[in-house]
């Protein structure tokens, strides 16, 4: 086989992982669109707040420390300890839990009803502030995670794939904390899948999904599921926010890697769980193979960006509600 | 009693048509109009220009724009970064390409070229609605600012690849470049808002802008009562673009002098406008401005009052923005979820009846 | 609109009042927040402990308390500008803007303003010309002059020869990524080696498509131009693919500590170039006894000795012997921006003096004058220890090749005096 040829196995491997990643940030705006009809577009900032809340606190970080010593004139900054990494996730993720009760409490329940895009405006808001309380709970300088994820390509496949071609190519490639994260995204979406399939809570969620006034009607408590949804969106985020706050350290732009998963909500469709993994996938390829094929040798590069958004867009004017979103029906 | 609607009667026509029918929004109209053309430009200097109204002026010129398309038509987009870089960039070339028309004429044309690119992306509208139409419209984003950096015949092969306007004179008045008097600045945006302002008032009233709000409303129903959905979403896509690239232009050229696509048109710019039109009020014009000075404004304002009156150190300051930022922004909408200018409506009802309640 | 209007007038009304005269006024517009405040809070602390350090043991610069007035733009240009409108007003002597895109306002706006704009490797590259800018300085050096130390650097690392050699560069994609491309294809025709560009879209925390060409080509050297998170992925995925750290160099501003920290021990070996070199000086003893234990730190006081630390510091320092060298010349102690930019125009360095200001070879030994701006051009190369944590200068002060530089530097300003109507000349 021609190394032109595997090194595009290559990418197309490659493009599947990144698929993955932008998945996981996906899944937390389809977790709330479904339940609440709510665009939040706060995921990208709740994955950073999540995840410097989780480096915070394992550094054992005074948290508003400089708000604090500025105000009080005082010089603390942490407390001198160092919580272990289990302990510091299930903090996090409590954090995260009050915080959606926090967002549920005071802003949506208030705003039941309203148009989409107000609703999209309030979680703009929501984003400005999350970002301005995280700057001045954990300070804006670069974290490094440590929670000895492995990284780095792996030797194995690499030396066992070697062979497939000439001497003009060198196995694949395949990072380490990529497969990682697929498995962590299996399991993510495989339990995400059995809570909403056989607990009460998560029947409960669908069914406020599918209808909210009939839902209501049958008893169930829309604000509970509301709140529960904002919950799992921010372990999602937290999930999200470690994997790839793996490889950058953990930092303002985190915040970005929202618009990395736009263009797979609009593929997989807002409302679609499997869609939005699939929808990765089929991003991450598509913008790599694209890349490695036209882009980078023809357009000089750098074209993934909007490449993404063009397949999407190509791809919704065939098929307006996404791959796997809900039949739009108008009525008049 | 201090805001009367009735008692105004209208004994022809024309008087019936005109742009104010209320003899107080008239009245209000040619009082802000004289102090912002006869008061101001006497007082302006270098800061008021360059840090609050120049800035001003040209968001709420891109606001204007947008809340046609999205609050008129209802077509969500974030793709004004892109359309504004287009109009800039196409000033741009304009001006070093015949430096003898005159700058006003480079601007409208401006407007014209990204009006066509505008209608040119407006096209997936037909099918795709929504959220769906809103992440859409980032392909034109993205699309636009990779291509502004990666042609470099758009910023005429210069090794730096910004752009940087050349000093251009409207009546002998610098109104470009370095030795631009603040005043002048400022007058060129305002003349230009003004104009667009009308025309967005008397678009939105006319036969057009109630086929956009029908659209709006409900695209099915409108096209059973015979608007074409086509033109319709396009004439929206095209007069919302011609606006933005006018900004677009006067954001290059008057306010910042040199940009950089990606730094100056990134993604930031066409939320920052989208957040302006809702804050400031879907579908109102009034609301361009509420939006647009709100957050101008705002950071400004806070800034002032962090840094200089309270003295604290810069990056709390900064911080502490955001989060009232943000948080003024969720009160609002809890308050009030159709905006500023929704705000100034029941105001309004209020001054109606004041003193008397009852 | 108009009430709002109303109360914003009266908040600025009070803070555009008048300035004190008797005091020499430096602006720092810093970004401490946003996506780059992790290079902007050291550069920051550095500029100003250092003003701090000479009010407190000298009493100012020639018995002029120096005042800093900081300004947060968040890398933000449209701030940027907000932030030069409302210190201009305070009798800004000198600016430092930071920010590539902010020069780029900031060069006709200050030139008009006739205020000196000092940018320390960064900005505009031409403004080395000063015959057309007037007011702009980029000594010690620029990007090109950083592409061709770079290249001088491995010349020397191959005993003379690049001929057959593969470069890669690895750049953010924007005006300040592309600065090095011309300058690198120069060299690349001059001394036969091939020049493959991998462009990085902003923010750059997607990169696996480039290292996976990075991958298969096998360059032997990459550069890097990078900034912002870019640099931070870049150095992990390098590490990755398992390239040679040794081989990987970023340019000066892809070489600070939070750069290869996330990577931990993987960064181990990767280098950068340097325009201050980054060594334990008796200045920074100084800085901690007289400025932080007085309480008077600018941030927390956490950032001393960093490699962005020290260049904040070193710009400061170039200020400061600016602004000496401008009450030299006009004999008053109270100068004025004309006077400072007359003072960098006259600015010498030398190693007797930065020895005496306790921070011996920080730099390079350079002079200013009305043809050149641009100083030296001197760059170092620095390496990463990651088990000591610490960037190790690995190099004394390369030269760039100024045969190549110069005639780019001469067609870029032409090109601009010409846009700009601008007569070339010395005031």
């Amino acid at each position: 086989m021609s190394a032109d040829f595997l090194y595009g196995i290559e990418v197309i491997i490659n493009g599947l992982m990144a698929g993955v990643l932008y998945a996981l940030v996906a899944l937390g705006f389809v977790l709330i669109f479904k339940a609440s009809g709510i665009f939040n577009y706060a995921q990208g900032v709740m994955a950073l707040f999540a995840a410097l809340t989780l480096v915070g606190i394992m550094e054992g970080q005074v948290p508003f420390s400089h708000l604090i010593n500025a105000i009080f004139g005082t010089e603390v900054h942490h407390f001198g300890w160092e919580v272990p990494a289990l302990l510091a996730i299930a903090l996090t993720v409590l954090i995260m839990i009050g915080f959606a009760w926090a967002v549920q409490r005071f802003v949506f329940r208030h705003l039941v009803g309203q148009e989409p895009i107000i609703l999209f405006m309030a979680t703009i808001g929501l984003a400005y502030f999350l970002e301005g309380v995280g700057d001045l709970m954990w300070g804006s300088d670069i974290k490094t995670l440590a929670l000895g994820l492995p990284q780095g390509g792996s030797l194995a496949v690499e030396e066992w794939t070697a062979g497939l071609g000439g001497d003009d190519f060198y196995g694949f490639f395949i990072d380490k904390l990529d497969m990682i994260a697929t498995i962590v995204a299996i399991l993510l979406v495989a339990s995400l899948i059995i809570f909403a399939q056989y607990t009460k809570q998560g029947r409960a969620m669908r069914a406020v999904a599918d209808d909210h006034q009939a839902a209501l009607s049958v008893g169930i408590s829309l604000n509970f599921i509301w709140v529960l949804v904002w919950s799992l969106a921010g372990i999602v985020a937290l999930v999200a926010g470690v994997m790839w706050g793996a490889k950058s350290g953990v930092q303002f732009s985190l915040s970005l890697i929202a618009l990395k998963a736009l263009p797979v909500l609009m593929l997989g469709g807002f409302t679609s769980i499997p869609g939005a993994i699939v929808g990765g996938l089929i991003i991450g390829v598509g913008e790599k193979l694209f890349e490695y094929t036209i882009g980078a040798p023809f357009l000089g590069g750098a074209t993934e960006n909007w490449f993404a958004y063009m397949l999407a867009l190509i791809f919704l004017v065939f098929r307006p509600q996404g791959l796997f979103g809900e039949k739009i029906i108008e009525r008049v | 009693m201090l805001y009367r609607e009735a008692g105004d009667f209208k004994t022809s026509y024309h008087a019936d048509n005109q742009t104010f029918p209320i003899k107080f929004d008239r009245i209000g109209f040619w009082i802000t109009m004289a102090i912002a053309f006869l008061v101001i430009p006497f007082v302006i200097n270098d800061y008021w220009a360059n840090a609050i109204f120049v800035p001003f002026l040209i968001y709420a010129i891109a606001a204007i724009g947008l809340n046609i398309l999205t609050g008129y038509c209802g077509q969500v987009s974030l793709g004004t970064g892109g359309f504004m870089a287009v109009g800039a960039y196409a000033c741009y070339k304009l001006m070093t390409a015949f430096p003898d028309v005159s700058i006003v004429i480079h601007i409208i044309l401006a407007g014209g070229i990204t009006a066509a690119v505008g209608a040119a992306f407006g096209l997936p509208s037909l099918r795709i609605k929504g959220f769906y139409l809103a992440v859409a419209t980032l392909a034109a984003q993205f699309f636009l600012v990779w291509l502004f950096n990666k042609v470099s015949w758009f910023y005429n092969y210069s090794a730096s690849g910004q752009i940087n306007a050349p000093e251009r004179f409207v009546a002998g008045v610098a109104v470009t470049g370095p030795n631009t008097a603040p005043w002048a600045q400022y007058m060129i945006c305002l003349v230009f808002l003004t104009v667009c302002a009308l025309i967005a008032r008397n678009l939105t009233r006319g036969t057009v802008g109630r086929s956009w709000m029908a659209i709006r409303d409900m695209d099915i129903a409108a096209e059973i009562i015979g608007v074409n959905p086509l033109k319709a979403k396009l004439t929206a896509f095209a007069v919302s673009s011609f606006f933005v690239g006018i900004s677009g232009a006067l954001f290059f050229s008057v306010y910042l002098g040199a940009v950089e696509v990606g730094e100056a048109f990134g993604i930031q710019k066409s939320f920052l406008v989208l957040f302006m039109i809702i804050i400031g009020g879907l579908g109102s014009i009034f609301g361009c401005f509420a939006g647009a000075a709100f957050l101008v404004l705002l950071p400004v304002a806070l800034k002032v009052l962090g840094v200089d009156v309270l003295g604290w150190p810069t990056d709390l300051v900064a911080h502490l923005n955001l989060v009232i930022v943000g948080a003024l922004i969720m009160f609002f909408l809890i308050k009030e979820p159709h905006g500023l200018a929704q705000l100034w409506r029941l105001a309004k009802e209020k001054l109606r009846l004041w003193p008397f309640p009852y | 609109m108009k009430m709002k209007t109303l109360a914003a007038m009266a908040i600025g009304a009070t803070m555009a009042a008048a300035p004190a005269m008797a005091e020499l006024v430096i602006p720092d517009l810093s970004y401490r927040t946003g996506p780059y405040a992790a290079g902007g809070t050291p550069f920051s602390d550095g500029y100003q402990d250092y003003f701090n350090l000479l009010n407190a043991r000298d009493g100012g610069i020639g018995g002029e308390a120096v005042r800093i007035v900081e300004c947060e733009t968040g890398y933000n240009t449209e701030k940027g500008v907000e932030c030069y409108e409302s210190t201009k007003g305070e009798g800004a002597l000198i600016y430092q803007p930071l920010s590539t895109g902010i020069t780029y306002q900031l060069i006709p706006k200050a030139t008009a303003d006739e205020i000196p704009i000092h940018t320390m490797g960064y900005g505009r590259t031409s403004a080395a010309n000063g015959e057309v800018f007037n007011w702009v300085f980029n000594y010690p050096a620029n990007y090109w002059d950083a592409a061709s130390v770079a290249v001088n650097y491995l010349l020397d690392e191959n005993g003379g020869s690049l001929d057959g050699k593969k470069i890669a560069l690895v750049y953010h994609n924007s005006a300040y990524g592309k600065e090095p491309i011309r300058t690198l294809e120069a060299l690349s025709e001059m001394h036969g080696f091939t020049l493959s560009q991998l462009a990085v879209d902003h923010p750059g925390q997607e990169q696996k498509s480039q290292w996976l060409q990075i991958r298969r080509e096998r360059p032997d050297y990459v550069l890097m131009w990078g900034w912002g998170v870019m640099n931070q992925v870049a150095v992990q995925e390098a590490a990755n693919i398992n390239f040679p750290m040794e081989n990987f160099i970023g340019n000066w501003w892809a070489g600070a500590e939070h750069d290869v920290t996330p990577a931990g021990a993987a960064a181990n070996g990767y280098k950068s170039l340097n325009m201050n070199r980054v060594v334990d000086y008796p200045v920074l003893e100084e800085i901690k006894s007289q400025v932080h234990e007085a309480g008077n730190a600018a941030g927390d006081g956490s950032n001393v000795g960093k490699v962005l630390y020290v260049r904040g510091m070193y710009a400061a320092m170039l200020a400061a012997e600016a602004i000496a060298k401008a009450q030299e010349i006009h004999g008053v102690s109270a100068v004025t921006p004309a006077m400072v930019r007359d003072g960098m125009e006259a600015l010498e360095i030398t190693n007797a003096r930065m020895a005496e200001l306790g921070m011996e070879g920080i730099g390079p030994e350079f002079s200013v004058s009305c043809q050149d701006h641009g100083g030296a051009g001197q760059g170092l190369v620095q390496q990463w220890n990651a088990s000591a944590g610490t960037w190790e200068p690995l190099t004394d002060f390369i030269s760039p090749d100024d045969s190549v530089i110069a005639p780019l530097v001469a067609e870029d300003s032409a090109a601009f005096a010409a846009e700009s109507n601008i007569t070339p000349g010395c005031l």
